[in-house]
């Protein structure tokens, strides 16, 4: 009998890892449990494109569903992993199964951080980040007029970008004094605040949600500066906490997600994590990190596969990341850290740049708006490990000028 | 109904029939065809979803935009004068069959 790799998650992590694992030749059992009663689907697309006008959206799934028959896949869906037990390496099922396994996989995900204010949790507040939230937004939104985003992270402002184009009238509340300030650079995000309040949102800063109540039949939100909305709907987004409690339970060491090595291994021989619940040591920012990202899902995830069948290997990949929000197409590349000096390249005003991102004189990162070429430059010359310094940057306006093959430095 | 036939690297192909307005990566997500990944939702940002499409299909179809233009430099398989981003790729209206081929490498 081969070897049992059992992952618990049905997300973009664990679907990854359980089809690299297959396409690395990994012949032994494997069963992926998910406590979704969907086949496994994509999230990003639900912050965009599901939020759109129109008839009910159709999810998109990760793989087609004959795919796990396909590949010997056992997912088993609609039940939760309830307890591990490390030791006799055996794992309880809400619905009362137990299974026995040789390696664990925590890809466990993140879910919503609650608002933690009054009202916070009344009929017509929602969260964004499973199908159930997003079919309950999409059903609600036809009937909203107002509506109070809280948090002007990605998700809060994808959805309201989304809400927007459809005519509604949207505020969005952000304690902190620019959007996506833990995410981009200061320019970055004076530029988004610009354009979202050109499309129309109004986007206040340095105002944070104090308490949401009911009001003739909507809502109405009161705000850290006194001042108050009213809402037919209210949407937060305000972070996410990783799923670590299972495996905190199970003796397996946590820290803000599951700590992991750079092999994302656990302190527990034969565990891992990976995805939006691990914590790894990341060279991109020298420190240990959580990343909410598909890149980081599904590369930790051929990593993993890799490591699982024998060629062990640090993952390094480097991070990127995008978000859409209404026609504003922002792609990032690497990791940015407070403290980074901006260059811009190229015009702002031409809603078409990159901010390339320098640390001690060297590029670290980029991001780009409406720049795909730039992105994927910038993918290439950051992952390719060569020194970019400020001064190979004076006087381009396109990174596209650098990716052509140099001289070899003597 | 459309139809899309996709061709595999090793001469296998499928026919998917898809509703007015689907996309060619969706459709081939949907039903599970081998070498599509669509890996950012169908969003022009990952070219995972990258097909050749057929020659004398290839000008029934909506004319590469920007964003998919710039975005299939970085295929992972060559790209060539009939590469598309299966995601911006739609069914429908003047395009009722189109072949596309699935190149051997996304990732
Ligand atoms: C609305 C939205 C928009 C996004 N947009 C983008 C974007 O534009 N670009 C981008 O790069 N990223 C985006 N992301 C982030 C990206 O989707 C995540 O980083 C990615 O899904 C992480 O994958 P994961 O497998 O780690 O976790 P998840 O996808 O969260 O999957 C975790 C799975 O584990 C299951 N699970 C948890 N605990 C248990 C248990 N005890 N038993 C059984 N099952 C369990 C959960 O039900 C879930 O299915 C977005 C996310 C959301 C929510
Ligand atoms: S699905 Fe990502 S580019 Fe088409």
């Amino acid at each position: 009998m081969g070897e049992h790799i059992l992952i618990i998650g049905g997300g973009q992590s664990a679907v990854q890892l359980a089809d690299s694992l297959r396409s690395e030749g990994f012949a032994g059992k494997l069963t992926l449990i998910s406590q979704d009663t969907e086949l496994p689907y994509q999230r990003p697309p639900l912050s965009k494109d599901f939020m759109a006008e129109g008839a009910a959206p159709e999810l998109l799934p990760l793989r087609a569903e004959s795919f796990y028959e396909q590949q010997d896949i056992d997912l088993i869906r609609a039940t939760r992993v309830e307890m591990v037990d490390p030791r006799a390496r055996i794992v309880h099922l809400h619905d009362g199964r137990q299974l026995g396994y040789d390696k664990l996989v925590f890809a466990t995900g993140a879910r919503n951080r609650p608002l933690p204010c009054p009202g916070g949790d009344l009929e017509g507040v929602h969260g964004l980040r499973d199908a159930a939230d997003a079919h309950a937004l999409h059903a609600a939104l036809p009937g909203a007029r107002r509506v109070v985003v809280i948090g002007a992270g990605f998700i809060g402002l994808e959805f309201a970008a989304a809400a927007r184009a459809r005519g509604i009238e949207v505020t969005v509340l952000e304690f902190a004094p620019r959007p996506m300030g833990r995410a981009v650079s200061a320019p970055l995000s004076g530029w988004f605040t610009k354009a979202h309040l050109a499309a129309g949102i109004q986007l206040r800063l340095e105002e944070g949600v104090a308490e949401i109540a009911e009001h003739s039949g909507g809502l109405q939100v009161l705000s850290s500066t006194g001042n108050s909305y009213l809402a037919d709907l209210v949407v937060y987004g305000v972070g996410v906490l990783p799923n670590a409690e299972l495996a905190e339970a199970a003796g397996v060491p946590v820290d803000n997600g599951i700590t992991v090595d750079e092999q994302l291994r656990t302190g527990l021989e034969g565990i891992y994590a990976l995805g939006d619940c691990a914590n790894f040591p990341s060279v991109h920012c020298g420190s240990s990190i959580r990343l909410e990202s598909v890149q980081n899902a599904t590369d930790q995830a051929r990593t993993l596969a890799r490591i699982l069948t024998g060629q062990p290997q640090p993952y390094r990949m480097l991070p990127w990341f995008w978000s859409t929000q209404g026609s504003i197409r922002l792609q990032i590349a690497g990791l940015a850290a407070p403290g980074d000096e901006p260059v811009v390249l190229g015009d702002l005003s031409s809603g078409r740049f990159s901010i390339a991102l320098l640390r001690e004189g060297v590029l670290v990162a980029v991001e780009s708006v409406n720049r795909p070429a730039d992105h994927i430059a910038a993918r290439k010359l950051l992952s390719g490990g060569q020194r970019i310094t400020a001064d190979r940057l004076e006087g381009i306006t396109s990174l596209k000028e650098l990716s052509a093959p140099m001289a070899p430095v003597a | 109904m459309p139809t899309i036939i996709y061709s595999q690297p090793d001469g296998t192909s499928t026919e998917v029939e898809v509703a007015d307005g689907g996309n060619v990566m969706r459709a081939a997500v949907n039903e599970g065809i081998a070498g599509i990944v669509g890996e950012c939702g169908g969003q022009a940002m990952c070219a995972t979803c990258h097909v050749y499409v057929d020659p004398q299909d290839a000008a029934s179809l909506s004319p590469v935009e920007d964003d998919e233009d710039e975005m299939l430099d970085c295929t992972t398989a060559e790209r060539t004068e009939f590469s598309r981003l299966g995601c911006q790729v739609k069914l429908g209206g003047p395009v009722q069959r189109l072949r596309v081929s699935i190149p051997s490498d996304q990732v």
